[in-house]
């Protein structure tokens, strides 16, 4: 077996039918690096490393180890190679135990094909006590947090003597602390050999642990950076532009609170109670964040307002009216603007116009109905002016909304719901899968918006976005609210509030970190007490 | 880096504070006691209680009821159970109302029912109803032995066809199409047997056919990912029109020569098959009554206890995670759907080698789609479909009995029976079943 294992990717393109998503691309993994691959979300980072994995066969290219050209057919033979992969979504059988699940495709048999997963037991725990990953290999899977499920993938590939190991987009679904604990186990692996192949689109993890960044845009290589590099320059070449990564917003000025949110309670069909007792209130010209991770009950209490939720209890007062057990459209009419989570599903309709998209809310009202018809001339003429007014990159107005990219699709739905007066404004991941130069705009237009003196909802899983944005923050885990503490409270005390640590503990305990951290590093973090969000603001992506 | 507070490492519990649980998917644990007990059982057992008690115990008839345990060539002879039809059916139903109580005393204090309670009480509810049904009859007196006995044979064609069934399913495929395999089956069977003048090379062509439907299925849902649920149906269509073709341009004109495939023998192991009541189950039987046994136990442990199996769920499962580690996802549902066809094929051969010796058309009656049900009721494992399709054989076969005897209920409404318990055990008593994760799904790479 090699000890170690030099990859190199030499020209490869993939082409989608017309769409080239890899062009002629040449990274090379020495042996025992961190190799990072950043670019933005739709890049071609994951195209070359499913190409590199024997998902997709490239269309020119040859991929060499140790200097030997290879192909690969399948993920078999990448994995035959000493390649493994974490996928972003992860591939676990949720039905499975962790043992099976890495047994399967390189079972170890007895006699007759009878599995013997004592040997799989024996391998997870010399991996598990061997980087402290402490994983049980008869736990199922469903039951585990998303970090262990994690630590289990890495086991799969580890099992399989990978010597490269790709790591796509891991800390997406991480709380930062479990990020924290992943960035530590890279390392330790690579001082085991193990080279990685890092991809992400976050700076600061980026700058934090490669050795080697290899920027990648629009399906080109352009460019090797430096981890020393400045998130600005970074930033610059991802996007391919100068971006500023800070928003220059006024201090909120909070006028009247005009909407109030009182024991607020979801109850799923499941019978759990996916929000749990919330109140929280938002004055106009003010903005407030609600973070969390993933599955904490933010979506669920986002839908509850706009009448979405079939079970909601509590009291909704908008200007003192209720909004509770009132129907969506009369909820929208009622002055309330809601970008929702998912834009592709529930944002805007993909086969429909843009121009169509940007009058779902309003196509029976006039000027764009008339009666029982409607006025196709007076929807382009609104389409005009709103895709000028939010810098939407369209040849046309009458182009299906599903062609658009991300970020234009972001602002065709942000364009319609700012387009009416509005009482609230609500906005689910805003800027989620969008390229930067996009969310400098949508952020911009959201802060345009508080300055109008609407009051502002935002819901971000993204830690950067919300202490970008907010006035205040609210935390939610487990659908409870963990506590609501003003802009400029230190990243590591909102994380330990996103694991559940109320903010007085999630104060000392972080100050008590910080102290600690600082004092091994004098650059390092900053004690919770006096950090800023001016501070922090540095390392955002 | 300092992981002192910073990182807390999961599962170990840190004295002191609380512990942050690191992220959201973990709900499950502290919301599980609010999650509400449905009412589903609760209410179910009470009104089957007071239903029972009405009609098999108030309302019950005067007679005694009479079942015979053993036969006359039996090993050693059982005297046969008299029950008085009356009192019978008030213990009864009296005790069903209790389980029924419990669950709803259970239901109060936000608790599930456990899983044997459903089970006592169907096995006292059917108890009751044939002493109801027995009792009331013109000659108040059946044989267990054969009851139980006459359930097993009908529901060998079920257990094959639900085989097949967990075999597709299991691999991420719907098999409507058992119903056609099964008469797929049943008309080769006959066919080549006739011509061949052997019932087993019979069996064998029964399998390939039913393998044949299969692959059928197998390519246009997989290859051509045409929706499962229409081919399956399409499949059934097409494989009764051409049987009956066949059967009345074929068949029928020389009967002689196409349709007289004779019988597969009953292997009768000596002394074994003695034993009262399980004798005749165990050790008479055909050799596709024999086939079914080793199939239900082959696969069961094929599934769970051996890598094919373990690839095969994970399949069916989730199979981007198969397909990345290597594995070759379509090709393993192909090979699977069609080894299931070829499963539900023998079990066709049951109608026309071992229960008549001809095929008559739509000579299946649709019992693959009570397989199906059989699969659901099973929970889409081999072990609880078999028991599954023996309830359903067991409602078939009570029906023709008591029909025979005599009863006061109208012998439409019995004939209704085995449906009636089909629908309510898929529909009432299931419980939170959970298919395959992928099944029905094509799978297609990326």
């Amino acid at each position: 077996m090699v000890r170690v294992l030099k990859l190199e990717l030499r020209g490869i393109t993939k082409r989608f039918g017309s769409l080239v998503a890899n062009d002629h691309i040449d990274v090379v993994v020495e042996p025992g690096q961190i190799h990072c691959l950043l670019g933005e979300n739709g890049a071609g980072k994951s195209t070359l490393m499913n190409v590199l994995y024997g998902l997709y066969e490239p269309s020119e290219g040859e991929i060499l180890v140790n200097g030997k050209a290879v192909t690969f057919r399948g993920p078999g033979d990448a994995m035959a190679a000493g390649i493994g992969m974490v996928h972003q979504h992860f591939m676990l059988v949720p039905v499975f135990t962790v043992a099976e699940n890495v047994a399967l495709g390189a079972e170890t048999t007895k006699a007759g094909g009878f599995l013997n997963l004592d040997d799989t037991r024996r391998k997870i725990k010399e991996i598990s006590d061997k980087y402290g990953f402490d994983v049980d290999p008869d736990a199922l899977i469903e039951d585990l947090p998303v970090g262990v499920q994690q630590r289990v993938e890495i086991i799969k590939a580890l099992v399989r003597d990978a010597k490269v190991l790709i790591l796509d987009e891991p800390t997406a679904v991480l709380t930062p602390q479990d990020t924290d604990e992943l960035l530590d186990i890279m390392r330790q692996l690579k001082s085991n050999g193990t080279s990685i192949v890092f991809i992400s689109h976050k700076l600061r993890e980026v700058k934090e642990v490669s050795d080697t960044i290899t920027v990648i845009r629009r399906g080109k290589v352009v460019g090797t950076a430096h981890p020393g590099a400045s998130t600005t320059e970074l930033a610059s070449m991802m996007v391919g532009r100068a971006v500023s990564l800070t928003l220059d917003k006024a201090p909120a000025k909070p006028q009247e609170t005009t909407f109030q949110v009182k024991d607020v309670t979801v109850i799923a069909p499941t019978g759990q109670h996916v929000v749990d007792g919330i109140s929280f209130d938002i004055a106009r010209g003010e903005i407030l964040a609600v973070a969390g991770v993933q599955g904490n009950g933010q979506t669920e209490l986002a839908e509850a307002i706009l009448g979405l939720q079939e079970r909601c209890e509590g009291s909704i007062l908008l200007d003192g009216e209720e909004l509770v057990g009132r129907s969506v459209k009369e909820v929208l009419r009622a002055g309330v603007g809601f970008v929702p989570e998912d834009r592709t599903v529930d944002g805007l309709i993909g086969t429909f116009s843009i121009a169509e998209n940007l009058v779902l809310d309003l196509y029976d009202q006039p000027p764009f109905a008339k009666g029982i018809s409607m006025s196709p001339a007076k929807i382009l003429e609104n389409a005009k002016s709103r895709i000028g007014e939010f810098d939407v990159r369209t040849p046309s107005g009458s182009l299906a909304a599903g062609t658009l990219s991300g970020g234009n699709q972001q602002k065709v739905v942000m364009a319609r719901e700012l387009s009416r007066p509005l009482r609230l404004f609500i906005a689910s991941q805003p800027t989620r899968g969008v390229d930067v130069g996009s969310i400098e705009f949508l952020h911009k237009r959201i802060v345009a918006e508080r300055d109008q003196g609407t009051p502002v909802m935002i819901v971000s899983t993204e830690l950067d976005e919300v202490i970008e944005l907010a006035d205040r923050i609210a935390v939610l885990y487990k659908g409870k609210l963990v506590g609501i503490v003003p802009a400029g409270t230190g990243r590591d005390v909102l994380g330990l509030m996103m694991a559940g640590l109320p903010p007085e503990t999630a104060q000392a305990d972080a100050a008590h970190a910080g102290t600690a951290r600082a004092s091994a590093d004098t650059t390092g973090g900053q004690p919770a007490r006096t950090s800023t969000s001016g501070a922090e603001g540095g390392d955002h992506d | 880096m300092s992981t002192t507070a910073t990182s807390p490492v999961p599962g170990k519990p840190q004295p002191g504070k609380p512990q942050p649980d690191t992220q959201g998917a973990t709900e499950k644990a502290p919301v599980l006691s609010a999650k509400p007990v449905t009412w589903k059982v609760p209410v179910l057992l009470t009104v089957l209680g007071v239903v029972a008690f009405i009609f098999f115990g108030v309302m019950g008839p005067n007679q005694t009821a009479k079942f015979g345990i053993s036969s006359s060539g039996d090993f050693f002879q059982l005297p046969a159970i008299e029950v008085p039809a009356f009192l019978g059916g008030i213990i009864l139903s009296v005790l069903m109302l209790g389980l029924a109580a419990y669950a709803l005393y259970l239901k109060t204090r936000n608790e599930p029912s456990p899983g044997w309670v459903p089970v006592v009480f169907i096995v006292l509810f059917v108890a009751a109803f044939l002493i109801w049904v027995v009792g009331g009859a013109r000659t108040p007196s059946i044989s267990l032995a054969g009851l139980i006995a006459g359930s097993v044979t009908l529901a060998v064609p079920l257990v094959f066809g639900s085989l097949s069934g967990v075999l597709c399913e299991r691999v991420g495929v719907v098999n409507i199409a058992i119903e056609g395999q099964l008469l797929g089956g049943a008309f080769t069977a006959a066919m080549v047997a006739t011509l061949t003048k052997s019932p087993f090379i019979g069996l064998l062509a029964a399998a390939v056919a039913g393998a044949v439907v299969s692959m059928v299925l197998a390519v246009f849902s997989i290859k051509y990912l045409v929706n499962q649920i229409i081919v399956g149906v399409v499949l059934n269509v097409l494989v009764s029109g051409l049987t009956g073709f066949l059967f009345s341009t074929v068949m029928q004109a020389d009967k002689a020569r196409f349709n007289s495939p004779g019988r597969l023998p009953i292997i009768d192991i000596p002394v074994l098959s003695s034993i009262p009541v399980i004798g005749p189950i165990l050790f008479k039987q055909s050799v596709v009554g024999y086939l079914m046994y080793i199939a239900v136990i082959v696969v069961w442990i094929g599934l769970f206890k051996t890598k094919w199996g373990l690839r095969v769920r994970a399949v069916g499962e989730h199979p981007q995670a198969a397909d990345t580690m290597g594995i070759k996802v379509n090709a393993t549902r192909f090979w699977n759907v069609t080894l299931g066809g070829a499963v539900a094929g023998i079990g066709g051969s049951f109608f026309t080698l071992v229960a008549i010796d001809s095929f008559t058309k739509e000579i299946s009656g649709g019992r693959g789609f009570i397989a199906l049900a059989a699969l659901i009721f099973g929970r889409w494992n081999p072990i609880g479909a078999f028991f599954a399709a023996l309830l359903f054989g067991f409602a078939d076969n009570l029906q023709s009995i008591v029909t025979i005897i005599g009863t006061p209920v109208p012998s439409q409404f019995m004939a209704m029976l085995p449906y009636l318990v089909t629908v309510l055990a898929v529909a009432g008593l299931v419980g939170r079943s959970r298919p395959p994760a992928a099944s029905g799904i094509p799978y297609v790479k990326g």
